[in-house]
């Protein structure tokens, strides 16, 4: 009996030694993902301090562009995209962006071709945006960046939809500074 | 009732489990709004898009915690004479394997998307008329929704530790976790943001680990559990306590020479084989009886404890002799 009261009293001390150190544990995990979590705000601010450079070009397309060319890809499209002979493309979006190209102090070169043509063409590099009357439901998705629609308009089915360009995928720089340019001239 | 059997759980740990249910609608109430809100700010970074399939998953073990709360309630019947204790268990499997196939399926896209050199777009998005990069967004979101789980995975492991519950200690493990999610996406956002395209795809590939790694160590957990593995702690990590509990409390009856037991976990409570040889042979059914009520009034997690006289222990039970009238 005497016996049983001493492994008693060993496994109490034990078990309330072993449940200390799990607060312990715990307390020290709270603490270190605080401070993760710390560092990750302070991280942003740092970050938010040089936003110039945020978000940046994985293959530098805007930089290469201030100053420099744009390369334009245009699929004929009424009232958006329409050519005459060897005079630049006119329309809704072809006007747009030129305004954006001009906002960017670069040339343009247009290159007209058909829509899958042209989105392969991004994909590859060979272009920076694509315009041709596509809207927020393209199914080209997967192979370029979509930019928030900057007007609505009947879609081919005659119901109203938002009217979209695209830019190659991942050139987060140039896309968002297109989508300001389209937010500026919206308003 | 028979008295080598509980079916109601003691007035403190019916309080805990009180305590259980509400922690688990407070995560699932919480994780409907993050889901939520992270959609807003999903864009096309996957690892946004893992770190969100993951707040999704993480409610399975919730779930299931509160549907099989419903079972173990349950007495036993002739169809299940061992009562619905083991639904925690089941419960423990299935939000495992749910844990452990998409945590693939997410790896697997992660992987592909970096060996396809995918480039993640994020643009921009208008608020109160700025436009902003959505990347600061996310980021915001993610840093915000990082802090309240580890609260209430600390609440919950207290609550799995006095339940013994290894459904509760796996859940709270993970909400305890989680934050390591929300800072993987915050890398790989501020990735992408300095023009590093593969960090997203690096921080998906790390998220994704992290459910996998889950995913197998629960799934272990339950199937040694279904497997009948002897009682452990609820943390699985060595021999629970009770065993050497019940062989000190036999071993000290004048009757017993020796003693065996099995102890298996039936997801919140054991289920108890005690063999005995008494030490001339023989044994009354009465000083049976009296043993058996006496050890089950030990704890209350001793929930089916059968006492079985035997010549001699059979093999692989958790055996004692006595000491002091060797037999």
């Amino acid at each position: 009996m005497i016996g049983t009261n001493i492994f008693l009293g060993q496994l109490k001390e034990k078990l309330t030694k072993r449940s200390s150190s799990a607060y312990a544990d715990v307390m020290n995990d709270i603490h270190s993902s605080i401070r993760a979590a710390a560092m990750a705000l302070v991280a942003c601010w740092l970050l938010a301090g040089c936003s110039l450079g945020i978000p940046a070009d994985p293959q530098g397309s805007l930089e290469r562009i201030q100053g420099g060319e744009i390369r334009i890809g245009v699929s004929p499209h009424s009232h958006l995209v329409e050519f005459h002979g060897d005079q630049p493309p006119t329309g809704v979006e072809a006007e747009l962006l030129a305004g954006f190209a001009a906002s960017l102090d670069s040339s343009v070169l247009w290159v007209p071709g058909g829509e899958e043509e042209l989105i392969g063409a991004l994909e590859n590099g060979e272009l920076d945006v694509v315009a041709g009357g596509l809207t927020e439901d393209t199914p080209w998705v997967d192979k370029s960046a979509i930019t928030r629609p900057y007007a609505q308009s009947a879609g081919p089915d005659g119901k109203k939809v938002g009217r979209v360009l695209a830019v190659r995928m991942g050139e987060n720089a140039l896309l968002s500074r297109l989508e300001r340019y389209l937010d500026d001239r919206g308003q | 009732m028979a008295e080598n059997e509980q079916t109601h759980l003691p007035a403190e740990q019916q309080r805990h489990l009180a305590r259980a249910k509400r922690l688990e609608w407070l995560s699932l109430g919480y994780t409907a709004c993050t889901i939520t809100l992270v959609a807003f700010v999903l864009g096309n970074s996957q690892a946004m898009k893992t770190a969100w399939v993951e707040d999704m998953l993480s409610t399975l073990p919730q779930i299931s915690f509160l549907v099989a709360a419903l079972f173990i309630r349950k007495a036993s019947t002739l169809r299940h004479p061992y009562g619905y204790h083991r639904s925690m268990t089941v419960g423990h499997l299935v939000g495992s394997v749910a844990l452990l196939v998409v945590g693939s399926i997410l790896a697997y896209e992660a992987a592909s998307g970096l060996v396809k050199q995918e480039h993640p777009s994020i643009g921009t998005l208008q608020l109160w008329g700025n436009t902003v990069w959505m990347g600061w967004l996310m980021v915001a979101v993610m840093a915000v929704i990082a802090i309240p789980p580890i609260f209430l995975g600390r609440a919950k492991i207290k609550v799995a530790k006095d339940l013994h519950n290894k459904l509760l200690f796996a859940d709270a493990d993970m909400s305890k976790a989680d934050w390591s999610t929300n800072v993987g996406s915050i890398v790989g956002v501020l990735g992408i943001g300095i023009g590093w395209w593969w960090a997203d795809g690096a921080a998906a590939l790390f998220i994704s680990a992290g459910i996998l790694h889950d995913g197998v160590r629960n799934t272990k957990h339950a199937v040694v559990d279904l497997m009948d593995e002897s009682a452990t702690t609820y943390d699985q990590q060595k021999p629970h306590p009770l065993i050497k509990t019940l062989q000190e409390h036999f071993i000290d009856k004048d009757w017993v020479g020796e003693v065996g037991i099995r102890m298996r976990d039936e997801g919140h409570v054991f289920h108890v084989e005690v063999f005995v040889v008494p030490v001339d042979g023989e044994v009354c059914v009465d000083t049976l009886r009296e043993a058996t009520v006496e050890a089950v009034a030990l704890d209350w997690k001793l929930q089916d404890l059968v006492l079985i006289p035997v010549p001699e222990l059979p093999a692989n039970t958790h055996a004692a002799h006595d000491t002091e009238s060797p037999t």
